[in-house]
């Protein structure tokens, strides 16, 4: 017998060994949202904020707040669904419009109206009765062009929908797979919301037949396919235009050393679809009160002033500054296209998947 | 009465002893793989406590379903066939010929293995898309083509070949080939009657390899392939991650059980058989300088194939990450980017390297005990089984570990979603079957006389371990722990689920920085991908180094 | 008795290879289990060794029951057949291994290393790979560990096995003298009877399984207790006999027996040196098959019309040639009747 305790021993103190490391780690991992000083947000991957700015929350509200960040925007909230009976923080911020019936549907949030809901814009707005999300940023997906191709060309950079299925931009435009993307789903709600119900689809016959190109994921559009981006100019992208964002421009600027003075890219002002990201209590968060508290950190002036260059999106609220570099390389849409959380909700798998089939097979 | 005590004491004996080594391994497959997995099937097919099985049939009706699965098995048989025809002349060059460098070129061509797909989508992009070099010579360009993911296949799995049959061959006595041309048979009868039966089942486990792995191929398709082509694998992860039916997520995900069990239940057989008495000898008498034309040109031409075909890709790579005058990548790297990872990206590489080091303990560890066990002489059918049950989450999507960690590992003693540990335990599954494959054949080939000899000299069993198996197994263990390390450092699919914003991996991280628009995110992305390839490359030269006659398969 | 086994049994699949053997060695004695390949000698070691678990029956050391107690502790020593050094230590490691289990002192070890390293005439070989070792050489290294930690019994499995000829007839009586000199209690197996007579003070001989007989050297060459033995000593003119009061009726004819010979149908062994060669018109005629030469003698084989071919030994020039006709008597000394 004595061997086998021996051998067991071994095993024993091998594993105890691993144990030992993963205690050693969890202490400075700062986890468990029990503890009720600590606050805890799960988010998409493109979360971000100034750290003096969150230092600020942090000092004055008394909570340590701890970030999870899940994944893409999709991604995240379904993770904060299926975990929604033991959730993994407190908050949740990233749902956006074309999803939010999603989130709704399946109970994520518990209703409450943060301090300073009053400041935000009545067009942003949603779900006024339960009070179950609050909405926090904005931004556009919007087809961006590359100023230097249309320049080479002498060829003017299309306007609205209606252009790029014109002949001069023939092959010219990259969009992404809107079963897996989100600025592709956006992109397909645009054109819904622009020719209507059954009209997208006849619309998008004409853009194959024009020569659209459908890859998978933002980053491969943007990054290998578009001429105008950083990435795209190394893989020698050879699409000048791309269904991507209308703060991408701004991006190209902030993110360029040495920044040049007028933006690589540029904005096709009537191709937009207006997204809107929403934030809300957790249906079974462990600290309530935190949630709150950090609920009305993120619809603050100084969050809102802060986002911009952090997340490239908008303020939605009345009063919050837009930084100059921002207003002058990335305008907000003027007259973007919207939908109604509620129409995308009855519509979108049906219009994906006749999508999926018009365009990609 | 007594004389059954003894016989009862022995038997029961052996099985504790079995036991006890196996408990550890079985543990933590059920813990860590099956729980969290049956856990997410189960929430997919099963509402209010019951099961809606119907839904399988319901799926397999769907037109599309059956594209994806004819579309996952073609492809698959399609890379291994081409991979096969590829890499069998690369695997005869480095068995038995000598050439300079030719260690370095060993570890070169493995290092696109264990790179993460999405690093290596990349660089693949910039051979056969758009300005690469096809594109630039004859204009032509296949990505978005299926062809785009059968070279990229070839790519990844070309180091699977080499070193599977590549090392069984360079331990094949010559001398049989040689008794055979006495024999009267020409050299290519020689080689057909003599050299390939014996080679046959090495083939046949590496081709089973290469098909598991291309059958679950997730990142080549997805980045390569475009939204029109679709495995398994990337379905999978789109009805879970994007379109969030579950249900269909299961059914696919059953189906990929099937299919993948199948896959190892053969390979299983084949690897067995492949441990039948072969007459091998030490790799480094059978290698020779190539002689006469012929073989110089077979040696050229793999080397122009390995150059273009793998060197070529990590290439490019590492010449974007060189764009920024006086290394501006590399040096952005350090500074606090407070956007994307809360810390600066250099940290990534300390992450990384603590995470693979753990990663790195627990596989040795698990898969080393579970080796220890399959090693016995005593182990039965259901031991056996074990053999191939380790290698199954090799062929489980990760999104499906991922997703089923967070809903299966949330309530205490387990509650380790928000624990470092989970990454490392994450890797280590995907570590343990290399472990096991590199450990198996060495330990089975330690003559248990050995042990006995050690045994009647008063040493333990725990001593004859230590005494006996350690030393003779300690590089094969060596190189087993350089594998998982190197496969924890690119490890990405799983990773990507769990690993906490502020603690980020090299892969995340590259992930992550192409996941941003401007020209620094993208040249740090490549900066941080040359990093992790170089110390990719390290790990696997240090392998090289450590390389015995007998390392299993890998 | 120092080692006793009580009807040990082990079974491989349905087939007995120890079936019911009981044996028993006294404080320094030598035995040697004498057997074919495939007579269960070598399982016989690992059952008393622990490696090898019994079906049934029982194992006794110093009048202890070994049932359930694992090899590494039951104080035996075991050389194998092909030595089985460790490859990865030199020779003065492996020595010292059993020593180290034992956790005796570093000196002690050291000390007790040199000893048996000169024990077994190798003084100088502590440093050497075991690898770079002749064949004699690993078997005195593998002997030397065998003996370092003194066990109270030392097993030897074909012991001189792998050596040639004249190296094995020169260690076999170094092995002798050492073993009486330390007073080692030794049990070897072989399946060479030169080795077994050399070495043993007692021969066990084995066949399936079982004991066919036991006996000092002496005994069992003058007394094979059956066919079986006599044919494995290498004794070719065995045949079945009626045995009257002087004579036995055999397929050669008459062939006298001696006085006290058993009566009745038996097997009857006839010495080589017990077929004489007479003029071919004189006793049974045979012609000369084949030759042996032996060194001291010729082996003569000689075949009777319508009867088993015989054997002789023959003085060197007295050797009839291949083909020659020659006569035969019987000499009644160098003949015995078999139980």
């Amino acid at each position: 017998m004595s061997i086998n305790v021996k051998r067991l021993t071994a095993v024993v103190v091998g594993l105890g060994m691993v144990g030992t490391l993963a205690a050693c780690g969890s202490s400075d991992g700062g986890q468990g949202s029990g503890d009720s000083k600590t606050v805890t947000l799960v988010s998409h991957d493109s979360w971000a904020v100034s750290k003096d700015v969150l230092a600020a929350f942090e000092k004055q509200s008394g909570y340590k707040v701890d970030v999870l960040k899940d994944g893409d925007a999709g991604q995240a909230v379904n993770k904060a669904i299926l975990t929604k009976d033991n959730p993994q923080g407190d908050v949740f911020f990233g749902v956006d419009n074309t999803l939010l019936s999603r989130a709704l549907d399946n109970g994520l949030f518990q209703s409450y109206e943060p301090k300073g809901s009053g400041t935000i814009k009545a067009e942003y707005r949603v779900d006024q009765d339960k009070h179950r999300v609050t909405p926090i940023d904005t931004g556009d997906i919007c087809v961006n062009y590359d100023r230097k191709y249309f320049a080479d060309h002498e060829l003017e950079p299309p306007k609205g929908f209606d252009d790029l299925v014109e002949p001069q931009y023939k092959n010219l435009l990259v969009t992404e797979n809107a079963s897996a993307s989100s600025p592709g789903l956006g992109f397909l709600l645009g054109t819904a919301a622009q020719y209507g119900d059954t009209g997208w689809e006849g619309y998008w016959k004409k853009l194959k037949a024009n020569g659209v190109k459908v890859v998978d994921g933002w980053e491969q559009a943007y990054n290998e396919e578009f001429s105008g981006s950083a990435g795209g100019k190394k893989a020698k992208g050879d699409r000048p235009l791309v269904v991507s964002y209308a703060s991408s421009p701004p991006a190209e600027v902030v993110f360029a050393d040495p920044k040049p003075s007028t933006a690589p890219t540029g904005v096709a002002e009537g191709t937009c679809f207006r997204q809107v990201e929403y934030a809300g209590l957790l249906g079974n968060a462990k600290n309530t009160k935190g949630g709150k508290a950090l609920l009305d950190f993120l619809i603050s002036k100084r969050f809102q002033e802060d986002m911009p260059l952090n997340m490239f999106v908008y303020p939605v609220t009345e009063g919050a500054q837009v930084p100059p570099e921002f207003v002058k390389y990335g305008p907000q849409a003027k007259d973007p296209e919207t939908m109604d959380p509620a129409k995308i909700a009855d519509h979108r798998d049906q219009w994906v998947k006749s999508w999926t089939s018009l365009v990609l097979k | 009465m007594d004389l059954t005590r003894t016989e009862v004491a022995a038997r029961r004996r052996g099985a504790a002893a079995r036991f006890g080594l196996l408990a550890a391994p079985v543990a933590f497959f059920a813990v860590f793989f099956a729980y969290p997995v049956a856990a997410i099937v189960a929430r997919g097919l099963k509402t209010d406590g019951t099961w809606h099985l119907a839904r399988i049939g319901e799926v397999l009706a769907q037109s599309d379903v059956r594209h994806v699965l004819w579309f996952t098995t073609w492809q698959a048989l399609v890379s291994t066939a081409l991979t096969l025809l590829v890499a069998l002349p690369g695997a005869y060059v480095f068995a038995r010929f000598d050439f300079p460098g030719k260690q370095v070129l060993r570890a070169v061509v493995t290092v696109p293995f264990v790179l993460p797909t999405v690093v290596v989508g990349t660089a693949f992009l910039a051979l056969v898309g758009r300005g690469g070099l096809l594109d630039e010579l004859w204009g032509v360009r296949l990505d978005t083509t299926v062809w785009a993911i059968l070279l990229a296949h070839v790519f990844f799995n070309y180091a699977v070949v080499v070193r599977t049959v590549g090392g069984l061959w360079a331990q094949l006595d010559p001398r049989q080939e040689e008794a055979a041309r006495m024999l009267g048979a020409s050299q290519l009868k020689a080689w057909r009657q003599v050299t390939l039966p014996a080679l046959a089942p090495a083939v046949a486990a590496a081709a089973l390899m290469v098909f598991l792995f291309t059958f679950t191929s997730f990142g080549v398709v997805q980045i390569l392939g475009g939204p029109t082509f679709s495995t398994l694998e990337v379905e999978i992860y789109r009805q879970t991650s994007e379109i969030f039916d579950l249900s269909t997520a299961a059914v696919l995900t059953l189906i990929q059980f099937a299919a993948v069990g199948a896959i190892l239940a053969v390979h299983a057989w084949t690897v067995r058989r492949r441990e039948t008495a072969l007459r091998l000898v030490d790799a480094s008498v059978t290698a020779r300088r190539p002689r006469g034309a012929g073989q110089w040109a077979l040696l050229g031409g793999v080397l122009v194939t390995v150059a273009v075909l793998l060197v070529l890709p990590l290439a490019v790579l590492v010449q974007r990450s060189l764009d920024a005058p006086g290394f501006g990548y590399y040096r952005a790297l350090t500074s606090e980017d407070g956007g994307v990872f809360l810390v600066p990206p250099i940290e990534a590489i300390g992450n990384s390297l603590s995470y693979a080091v753990a990663a790195t303990l627990i596989a040795v560890l698990i898969g080393g005990l579970a080796a220890i066990a399959l090693t016995r002489r005593d182990a039965g059918r259901f031991v056996r089984g074990f053999d191939a049950l380790l290698m199954l989450p090799l062929g489980v999507s990760a999104v499906t570990v991922g997703f089923g960690f967070l809903i299966s590992l949330d309530e205490p003693p387990l509650d380790l979603r928000s624990s470092w540990i989970l990454v490392p335990l994450a890797q280590a599954l995907v570590g343990v079957p290399f472990v096991v494959r590199t450990m198996l054949p060495v330990l089975r080939a330690v003559d248990v006389r050995l042990r006995e000899a050690a045994s009647v000299l008063g040493a333990s069993p725990w001593r004859v371990w230590r005494e006996v198996d350690l030393p003779l197994v300690r590089r094969a263990l060596l190189i087993a722990a350089g594998f998982a390390f190197a496969v924890s450092l690119g490890e990405f699919g799983a990773t990507v689920f769990i690993a906490r914003p502020d603690r980020p991996t090299l892969p995340v991280a590259v992930a992550r920085l192409l996941g941003r628009p401007g020209d620094f995110n993208y040249g740090q992305a490549m900066a941080l991908s040359t990093i992790l390839m170089v110390v990719c490359a390290v790990a696997l030269l240090v392998l090289e180094r450590l390389r015995t006659d007998r390392t299993g398969e890998f | 008795m120092l080692l006793a086994l009580r009807e040990a049994t082990v079974r491989f699949g349905g087939r007995a290879v120890l079936d019911a053997v009981d044996l028993e060695v006294a404080q320094h004695e030598i035995v040697c289990v004498l057997g074919p390949s495939g007579s269960g000698k070598s399982t016989l070691l690992r059952a008393v060794a622990g490696l090898q678990p019994l079906d049934s029956g029982r194992v006794m050391l110093d009048g202890h029951d070994q049932a359930g107690l694992p090899a590494h502790r039951r104080g035996v020593g075991l050389m194998f057949q092909d030595h089985q050094l460790f490859p990865q230590r030199d020779v003065g490691g492996n020595v010292a291994f059993g020593l180290r289990m034992h956790g005796e002192p570093k000196r002690r070890q050291a000390e007790r290393v040199q000893e048996l390293l000169d024990l077994v005439g190798l003084p100088g070989a502590r440093r050497r790979a075991v690898a770079a070792l002749s064949g004699g050489e690993q078997q005195r290294v593998a002997l030397a560990r065998a003996l370092a930690p003194s066990p109270r019994l030392l097993m030897l499995d074909e012991p001189l096995g792998q050596l040639d000829r004249s190296l094995r007839e020169r260690l076999v009586v170094e092995l002798k003298e050492l073993f009486g000199r330390l007073g080692t209690t030794v049990l070897a197996v072989t399946h060479d009877q030169g080795e077994a007579f050399a070495l043993a003070d007692r021969v066990v001989v084995m066949r399936d399984g079982r004991i066919a007989q036991s006996g000092t050297p002496l005994e069992v060459w003058q007394r094979p207790a059956d066919a079986f033995v006599a044919r494995f000593l290498g004794f070719e003119n065995v045949v079945e006999a009626t045995v009257g009061t002087e004579a036995a009726d055999t397929p050669w004819g008459k062939v006298p027996v001696p006085e006290d010979a058993p009566q009745g149908t038996r097997t009857l062994l006839v010495r080589p040196a017990g077929v004489r060669l007479v003029p071919a018109d004189v006793g049974l005629r045979c012609t000369v098959a084949a030759r042996t030469f032996r060194g001291t003698h010729v082996t003569v084989h000689l075949q009777p019309p319508d009867a088993p071919r015989l054997e002789a030994a023959c003085a060197l020039r007295d050797a009839p040639e291949t083909g020659d006709e020659v006569g035969v008597e019987f000499d009644a000394a160098e003949i015995v009747v078999l139980a």
